[in-house]
C-alpha cells in the first residue's frame, strides 16, 4: 500500500484520559527536575565563583607558596622569588599581591565581619576587574579601600550609600579608612565579601603581616612568549619553595581543591543522585499502576494479534512523554528559584545550555530505567487469560 | 491480503478449521490433567457453529487453542491452512490477525472512543487512510452506532459496548470469527440483537463463525451445533435437532 494509515498515537491518548494521574506524574518529574538544576546551581556557583579572582589576574603565570592549596588555605613566600622569575627570559612585569582576612566593622550597626581583603600594587594594572582598574589611583592615598559590590547584607548597604554620594568612613582591624570605589566580584562559599586596596594599605591594616611575605605572584609575559617554555625555565631555577603555573591551572586547582578536600563537590553530586532516584521512583510508581491498571487491555491487543513490542513501544513512550511534559515546567521553575537565590545570597546561579541538555538527558533516562522496569508487568499480560 | 492466504492453496479446498486427534493438559508432572480429549472437527469456509455444554467441558481452552492464543501440544491444528502445531510465537501472533475476537467481558480500551477502539484492529493491517476511515464508519453504522462514534466506552450500554467489540472484530474483515459467551452480560432482547448483527455482517464476508454459549435462545442461528462434555466432543441429536 502506497499511504499507509497514520498509527493512533496510543501512549498520549492512554496518558491523556486520567487527567489526575498525568498531573502527578508531571508534577513529580518537575520536582525531581528542580532538585537535580538546584544542587548543579549551586555547585556550579561555588565553582564559577570560587574562581573569579583567579581569572581576574592580569598575567598568564601565577606564583604560590608550594603549600598553598586553595584562596582559604594559603602559606606565604618571600617575594624575592617572585623578583627571581622576572629575570626569566619572556617575562614582562610581576606582581605581588597580599591576602588575608581583615576585621570590618559594619558602619551601620558597628557588627565585625570577616573580609578578605586583597592588597595589590596600585601603579600595576594586577586584577583584570573594571571597577578595579578605574579606581586604582585612589589607592594610592593613605587608608583607602575599594569595596565589593556583590557583598552580602550583613556588610551594610555600603554600595548603594556609596553610589548614593555618600562618605564611607568604618574601621578595619582599628584602623580608620575610607571607602573610595566599588568593584564586582561574587562572594563564594568561603568568602563572604572582597575589598581591595594598596600593599601598603594592607599592610597598615594587617599590621600582623610582614612586608615582603606574600600570598600570590602574577607574572605577565611578553606577546609571544611560549607559557609552556617560560613555566619550565623558572622551575629548573626556582627553589621548591614555591610554585608556578597557568593561571588556567591555578584555577582548576581551586576547583579541584572545593570537589576534593571540601564536602562540598560530594554533598552537591549526592544531591543530584537523590534527585534522580527520587523522579526515577515517582515515574515507576505511576507507569507501573499505569501498566497494571490497562493488563486486560494490553492482553485483548495482544489476543487481537499487536506484538509484545508494539506494548513496550507504548510504555517507553509514556515515560518519554512524561519525562518531557516534566522538564518543561521543572525548568521554568528552577529558572525561578535560580533569580530568587542570586538575589538572597549573590551566589552567580547561572543556567547554561549545556546544564539544561544534561539534566533533560538524565529526565529520560530516569523515566526510561523506570519504564524499562514497569514494562516486566507486561510479561502478565497473557491473552489466554482474556476468554 | 493477509500472508497466510498468499501461501496457503485455493480457499474452497481447505476448510476453515481442521483439527486432529488434538489433546491439551493443564499442570505439570502427577498435577498434570488432561482438559481436551481426541477433539477431530472440520469447519468449512463460512459456516456458522455453535459450541455449547456445560461449564468446564473444555470449550473455553479449546476456543483458546482455536485463537492461536495457547499452544498447541499434542495433535494437529490449522487455521486456513496453517499448522499450529509447534509454530513460533511471531507465527502464533501473526496468526491471530486473521482472526476475530469477541470476548464474553466487551474487553474495549476505556481511553479510546468507540470510532478509535475499531481504529485499533485496523493498527496491524495494511489499509490507507481513507480506507480505514471509510470501513470503520460502515462497520459502526451497521451495528447501529453511527451517532456514538465519539462516545468513550464509559459512557455507551453493555449492549452498545458489545456491538462496539463486534464491529472490531469484523472491521478487519477477518476469515475467522470467535466468540465466547458474547451475550453473556446481556439481556434477552440485546443479546440476540448482537449475535443476529454477527450472523448478517459474518455471512455478507464470508467469514467462518464459532460461538461458544450456553444461551440456547440463539441456538437456532446455528448451521451446525457441537456439544462438548468433560474434553470430548459428544454427538447429542437433541441438541443438535434445534438447528433445522
Amino acid at each position: 500500500m502506497t499511504q499507509r494509515k497514520k498509527p493512533l498515537f496510543l501512549s498520549w491518548l492512554q496518558l491523556r484520559k486520567e487527567r489526575a494521574r498525568l498531573l502527578v506524574a508531571i508534577a513529580g518529574i518537575s520536582f525531581a527536575d528542580v532538585l537535580m538544576f538546584l544542587q548543579m546551581g549551586f555547585r556550579g556557583a561555588l565553582f564559577s565563583s570560587a574562581v573569579e579572582f583567579h581569572h581576574s589576574l592580569n598575567g598568564e603565570i601565577v606564583m604560590l607558596s608550594s603549600r598553598s592549596r586553595s584562596l582559604i588555605a594559603l602559606d606565604r613566600f618571600t617575594e624575592r622569588r617572585l623578583y627571581q622569575a622576572a629575570g626569566v627570559t619572556g617575562v614582562a612585569s610581576v606582581s605581588p599581591i597580599y591576602l588575608n582576612s581583615l576585621q570590618w566593622r559594619n558602619p551601620e550597626n558597628k557588627e565585625i565581619w570577616e573580609i578578605y581583603a586583597i592588597g595589590i600594587n596600585p601603579e600595576h594594572q594586577v586584577l583584570n576587574i573594571p571597577g578595579v582598574a578605574a579606581n586604582r589611583a585612589r589607592l594610592r592615598e593613605p587608608d583607602t579601600v575599594l569595596f565589593n559590590l556583590g557583598s552580602r547584607r550583613e556588610f551594610g548597604a555600603i554600595a548603594r550609600r556609596f553610589q548614593a554620594g555618600e562618605t564611607i568612613i568604618t574601621e578595619i582591624d582599628q584602623r580608620q579608612i575610607q571607602v573610595r570605589g566599588l568593584f564586582k566580584l561574587s562572594p563564594t562559599f568561603g568568602i563572604n565579601a572582597y575589598l581591595v586596596t594598596s600593599d601598603v594599605n594592607f599592610l597598615r591594616m594587617a599590621t600582623f603581616r610582614q612586608g615582603g611575605l606574600i600570598d600570590v605572584g602574577v607574572i605577565k609575559l611578553k606577546p609571544g612568549a611560549d607559557v609552556q617554555a617560560v613555566l619550565a625555565e623558572m622551575r629548573s631555577r626556582l627553589p621548591n619553595d614555591v610554585k608556578v603555573m597557568t593561571r588556567d591551572d591555578y584555577a582548576k586547582a581551586e576547583v579541584a581543591f572545593w570537589n576534593a578536600s571540601t564536602p562540598v563537590g560530594y554533598t552537591f553530586d549526592l544531591g543530584v543522585v537523590i534527585a534522580f532516584i527520587v523522579g526515577a521512583v515517582i515515574v515507576y510508581q505511576i507507569l507501573y499502576s499505569d501498566v497494571t491498571d490497562h493488563l486486560p487491555e494490553y492482553a485483548t491487543l495482544k489476543a487481537m494479534g499487536f506484538r509484545d513490542r508494539y506494548l513496550l513501544i507504548v510504555v517507553f513512550q509514556e515515560a518519554l512523554i512524561l519525562a518531557v511534559l516534566g522538564f518543561v515546567p521543572g525548568t521554568a521553575i528552577a529558572l525561578g528559584i535560580y533569580r530568587i537565590t542570586n538575589l538572597a545570597t549573590m551566589l552567580p546561579m547561572a543556567m547554561d545550555i549545556g546544564r539544561i541538555v544534561f539534566v533533560l538527558i538524565l529526565t529520560a533516562i530516569m523515566s526510561s530505567l523506570s519504564a524499562a522496569i514497569a514494562v516486566r508487568k507486561l510479561q502478565t499480560a497473557d491473552p489466554a487469560d482474556i476468554f | 491480503m493477509s500472508r497466510l492466504s498468499e501461501i496457503s492453496p485455493p480457499e474452497t479446498s481447505i476448510p476453515a478449521i481442521s483439527i486432529r486427534q488434538l489433546n491439551h493438559y493443564y499442570g505439570q508432572g502427577s498435577l498434570r490433567k488432561q482438559v481436551l480429549f481426541d477433539i477431530n472437527l472440520d469447519i468449512e469456509p463460512s459456516e456458522i457453529i455453535i459450541l455449547t455444554g456445560p461449564s468446564g467441558s473444555g470449550k473455553t481452552t479449546l476456543l483458546t487453542l482455536l485463537g492461536s492464543l495457547r499452544s498447541v501440544q499434542e495433535g494437529n491444528l490449522s487455521i486456513l491452512g496453517q499448522e499450529l502445531l509447534h509454530a513460533t510465537k511471531e507465527q502464533m501472533t501473526l496468526a491471530r490477525r486473521n482472526i476475530g475476537f469477541i470476548f464474553q467481558a466487551h474487553n474495549l480500551l476505556n481511553f479510546l472512543t468507540a470510532y478509535q477502539n475499531v481504529e485499533m484492529a485496523l493498527e496491524i493491517q495494511e489499509v490507507t487512510e481513507a480506507e480505514a476511515d471509510a470501513r470503520i464508519r460502515a462497520v459502526l453504522s451497521a451495528v447501529g452506532l453511527k451517532d456514538r462514534m465519539d462516545y468513550y466506552p464509559s459512557d455507551l450500554s453493555g449492549g452498545q459496548k458489545q456491538r462496539v467489540a463486534i464491529a472490531r472484530a469484523l472491521v478487519s474483515q477477518p476469515k475467522i470469527i470467535l466468540a465466547d459467551e458474547p451475550t453473556a452480560a446481556l439481556d434477552k432482547k440485546s443479546g440476540r440483537d448482537v449475535v443476529e448483527m454477527m450472523e448478517k455482517l459474518a455471512r455478507e464476508q464470508g467469514c467462518t463463525i464459532l460461538l461458544v454459549t450456553h444461551d440456547n435462545r440463539i441456538l437456532d442461528l446455528a448451521d451446525r451445533i457441537l456439544y462438548m462434555e468433560d474434553g470430548y466432543l459428544v454427538n447429542r441429536s437433541d441438541i443438535t435437532a434445534t438447528v433445522q
